[in-house]
């Protein structure tokens, strides 16, 4: 019989009237990396928000067992003293503060309120090396890259002498090979004993490290897979998440001809006097009517900064270079021209720059088309409502009414509520940044199902995105950038993993 | 007792909203027992709505402003001096009313954007910008002044603004007969908006009200909006104060909720970066909003100077806390993107109604604003309360 570091027993946990939670058991040995998986709203940051201490003891039903103790956490200090550290999806780092400050932050190595740095800086140096970062401890995070950031919450974690670690989506915001040196970083912590609990969307990186992994699904523990047993792969767990077969995420659309160019640029170089440097070097590229044009690359290669100089260069940078709309040059100096001239802009973040959160759906809908439903700047409600009714049909958010603040649905819908902004502006090019980020595999094959509509009816799609496999089924043709440049140019046919990595990666 | 569970949730629902009214509510009948009635005759209350209105507009100013996320300290002073400007140009320069009006607005106008064009174009934080006018427009206000002191005015169109009142038509047993009339037109367009109002809802199947607790809210509110007319039209009838309030409350409640405009505000200020992205000229919407903030400056100016019949060297001092006061009190939210011109002006009228009763009790001016703080304190945290309860 293993040693269990962590039970948690008949976890119940309602938010007025709504169970997040029934009767959730969740059991973790000492030693192992176990995930936690389950599509949006499933419950798994519920569960570990308990777990820390974010929801106090007495605001859920069941019991805590850590370390063979029944635990009752009041505050998140109370499980960080029992050395239960928890690092979120959003990074709490203080960009214009140093490496060893940051580490530090909290828990600051301090003789009678007086800080060591020295001390500090030194500690830093050998937290640095355990988690395999070669940094200046003296550099401000603000100047790392988010792969090293994550390694400096991790560092910070074992500062704090961490028996369990859990870490929430850690590589979704990382690029291929960041993601990979995690993974194996949290091996390495493995073999020093710590335990850790990893949830993920990403389903390779579950079967490439997990021991064990929970399912939750709509807040109940669905089952638990043994890596040892030969379990955990990728059909058994989609199964268990969604509770259905999924045969195919990439829908297929009818093949068929494309028109004329809707969109070209050409020596297009944007420089970011924020930054001193160029963001895109000397872009060639195209797309033709009803084709989805995917840009593949890592992370920071330019792809995002890309889309916003061509989308109103809404970061004011210099550029040089053409762009035609339809054949004609135009210039645009602001978002409100270039949806005018037929182009939209779905965010990568959208929670930060796509959405009205304390909005409802209805006005977030309409918010980039106001005009198309107003007449002398006074709004038509009637048209508004019909609008987003229709929206909510068509493309099916998930909400009790168009009248429900956006901030309270889940990942896939709020994408669903940012996509049917940009439909109701009637776009001829639609630029989708990260479309499935953070989102459920059944949101995730809806989305892909309207832009196949879309393409249907006429539309362009440039869609950039860091999973290989959605490129590669959605795309008609990839470009694969890297450093601001387009490295290489692939059909459908010829595109597989490897090719677009070796670009990625010149 | 089914009407009884409804009108519970529906009051625990919109506990915020309802919360302000009932505050003010509490209030009045509580300084109307304590004043053996005083503070509800009639000639109280029409004081009471003439001195709230030159803070009351600058409340529903500010109010946007604080909706965008930024600040406008220089407001007071700002009324101040533009008064003092209209003195100087109804007195010393010779002009008539109806021409100095629109200039002292225009040059309202003229102020709030320089302002708007120092936050929004050259990016200095609202507060930095605006305490620089404070100091500007105070020091401008005094050298307005400097040679004459308070400066008496004594046309009597312009002092009407302030003490005047709508003409009566006719006077029936002692009740002005056409402040009546506006006060009945105000219920048949108050019913007639609700009714509409509801029958769309109900078109689109959503969620409405019970018809019992419909007509009651009917009933209800058309009872006040009829008792305070009523209260108003048996003294002198409803001021010329009273007529510009509502119709910068009509107009500006008309603009936030039913227009392009409005909605951009908002937008910009639940989320400026998505706001910007969604094609919302954000700099434009932050220099109309401080362009209409230094419209109702000047007008708070002519309705203090008009009420005061004269402009004097220190007028318009604290009115800009006084006006963020209320517009807190109102429940605009310092996050951004939250915040109604109905807010600010109950929080405008709470804020003058404490002060009104306390003088009428004959409070000491030490106690009145540690109380008048006291409200504030709390409004805002029955604010975060209620706000953290829905999340």
């Amino acid at each position: 019989m293993s040693e269990y570091i962590l039970e948690m027993k008949q976890i119940t946990k309602e938010f007025t009237g709504v169970k997040a939670l029934s009767g959730v058991n969740f059991k973790v040995e000492k030693g192992e990396i176990h995930c936690l998986v389950g599509e949006n709203g499933a419950g798994k940051s519920t569960l570990m928000k308990i777990l820390s201490g974010v929801y106090p003891y007495g605001t859920y039903e069941g019991d805590i067992v850590f370390n063979g103790e029944v635990q009752r956490f009041n505050k998140i200090n109370d499980s960080v003293e029992a050395g239960i550290v928890i690092i979120y999806q959003e990074l709490a780092l203080f960009p214009d503060l140093p490496v060893y400050e940051n580490i530090f932050i909290g828990n600051e190595v301090n003789h009678g309120g007086v800080l060591d740095f020295n001390q500090t800086i030194v500690e830093s140096k050998r937290l640095l090396e355990k988690v395999n970062l070669k940094v200046n401890p003296e550099t401000l995070i603000k100047d790392l890259g988010v792969g090293k950031q994550q390694l400096i919450e991790i560092a910070k974690a074992l500062s704090k002498d961490v028996k369990l670690l859990i870490l929430d989506e850690p590589t979704a915001a990382l690029n291929e090979d960041d993601s990979e040196n995690l993974l194996s970083l949290l091996r390495e912590l493995k073999k020093q004993g710590i335990t850790c609990i990893m949830i993920s969307h990403k389903l390779k990186e579950v079967i490439s490290i997990a021991d064990k992994a929970t399912v939750i699904r709509d807040g109940e523990t669905i089952c638990t897979l043994d890596a040892a047993k030969g379990e955990i792969n990728e059909n058994t767990i989609i199964k268990n998440m969604v509770g259905r077969e999924i045969e195919d995420i990439y829908p297929k659309r009818a093949k068929k001809d494309f028109g004329d160019n809707v969109l070209e640029l050409s020596n297009w170089t944007a420089y970011d006097p924020q930054l001193g440097r160029n963001v895109s070097k000397n872009v060639n590229l195209h797309v033709r009517k009803g084709e989805i044009v995917g840009i593949a690359g890592l992370m920071g290669s330019g792809r995002t900064e890309l889309a916003l100089s061509i989308f109103g260069n809404s970061k004011s940078y210099k550029i040089q270079g053409d762009l035609y709309v339809e054949g004609r040059p135009v210039l645009l100096r602001h978002t409100e021209q270039a949806i005018k001239a037929g182009i939209a802009y779905v965010t990568e973040d959208r929670k930060g720059d796509g959405l009205f959160l304390l909005q409802d759906i209805k006005n977030n809908i309409s918010a980039a088309n106001l005009k198309g439903i107003s007449a002398n700047g006074v709004i038509n409600e009637n048209e508004e409502i019909k609008v987003a009714d229709h929206y909510k049909t068509s493309i099916g958010i998930k909400a009790s009414s168009i009248q429900q603040v956006v901030g309270n649905l889940s990942g896939g819908n709020q994408q669903k509520v940012s996509l049917s902004k940009w439909l109701f502006v009637g776009p001829k090019l639609l630029i989708l940044d990260e479309p499935t980020r953070g989102i459920d595999v059944g949101a995730k094959f809806e989305i892909y199902s309207v832009m196949n509509e879309l393409i249907a009816q006429g539309m362009s799609i440039i869609m950039i995105s860091s999973e290989l496999g959605e490129v590669l089924g959605m795309s008609d043709r990839i470009y694969v950038m890297a450093e601001g440049e387009i490295k290489g140019e692939l059909s459908a046919a010829e595109a597989d993993q490897e090719k677009i990595m070796q670009l990625a990666t010149q | 007792m089914k009407l009884l569970n409804e009108a519970k949730h529906l009051i625990k629902d919109n506990i915020r909203d309802y919360g302000m009214y009932i505050a003010l509510l509490v209030i009045m009948v509580t300084f109307t027992i304590l004043t053996d009635g005083l503070f509800m005759s009639s000639r109280n209350i029409s004081n009471l709505l003439d001195s709230a209105g030159y803070i009351a507009v600058l409340a529903v100013g500010v109010m946007l402003v604080i909706v965008i996320r930024h600040i406008d300290l220089s407001i007071g002073f700002l009324a101040g001096f533009l008064g003092a400007i209209a003195a100087i140009l109804l007195m010393q320069v010779g002009m008539p009313v109806y021409i100095v009006i629109p200039i002292i607005l225009v040059l309202g106008i003229a102020a709030g954007s320089i302002t708007g064009i120092l936050v929004a174009k050259v990016g200095i934080p609202a507060f930095v910008a605006t305490l620089a006018g404070w100091l500007i427009y105070r020091g401008a206000i005094l050298l307005a002044t400097e040679k004459t002191g308070t400066i008496i005015i004594d046309d009597d169109m312009f002092n009407a603004i302030g003490n005047g009142y709508i003409p009566s038509l006719m006077v029936v047993g002692g009740v002005h007969l056409l402040s009546l009339l506006v006060g009945a037109l105000a219920i048949v367009f108050y019913i007639y908006s609700m009714i509409k109002n509801r029958r769309n809802k109900i078109k689109y199947n959503f969620e409405v009200v019970s018809k019992e607790i419909f007509i009651l809210q009917l009933v209800f509110v058309s009872a006040i909006i009829g008792y305070i007319t009523w209260v108003l039209a048996s003294y002198n009838g409803l001021s010329w104060t009273v007529i510009i309030m509502l119709l910068v409350v009509f107009i500006y409640h008309f603009i936030t909720t039913k227009t392009v405009l409005g909605r951009h505000i908002y937008a910009v200020g639940s989320n400026p970066e998505a706001a910007h992205l969604s094609g919302i000229n954000v700099s434009k919407i932050t220099l109309l909003v401080f362009g209409s903030m230094g419209m109702l400056s000047a007008l708070s100016g002519i309705l203090y100077t008009s009420r005061l019949q004269s402009a004097t060297t220190t007028a318009g001092t604290l009115f800009e806390l006084d006006a963020i006061a209320a517009a807190f009190v109102g429940g605009v939210s310092a996050a951004g993107g939250v915040g109604k011109v109905t807010g600010a002006i109950i929080g405008a009228l709470v804020m003058a109604t404490l002060t009104n009763g306390m003088n009428l009790m004959g409070v000491g001016i030490a106690p009145q604003y540690i109380i008048r703080g006291g409200v504030l304190a709390l409004a805002v945290i029955f604010d975060v309360y209620t706000r953290k309860q829905r999340a």
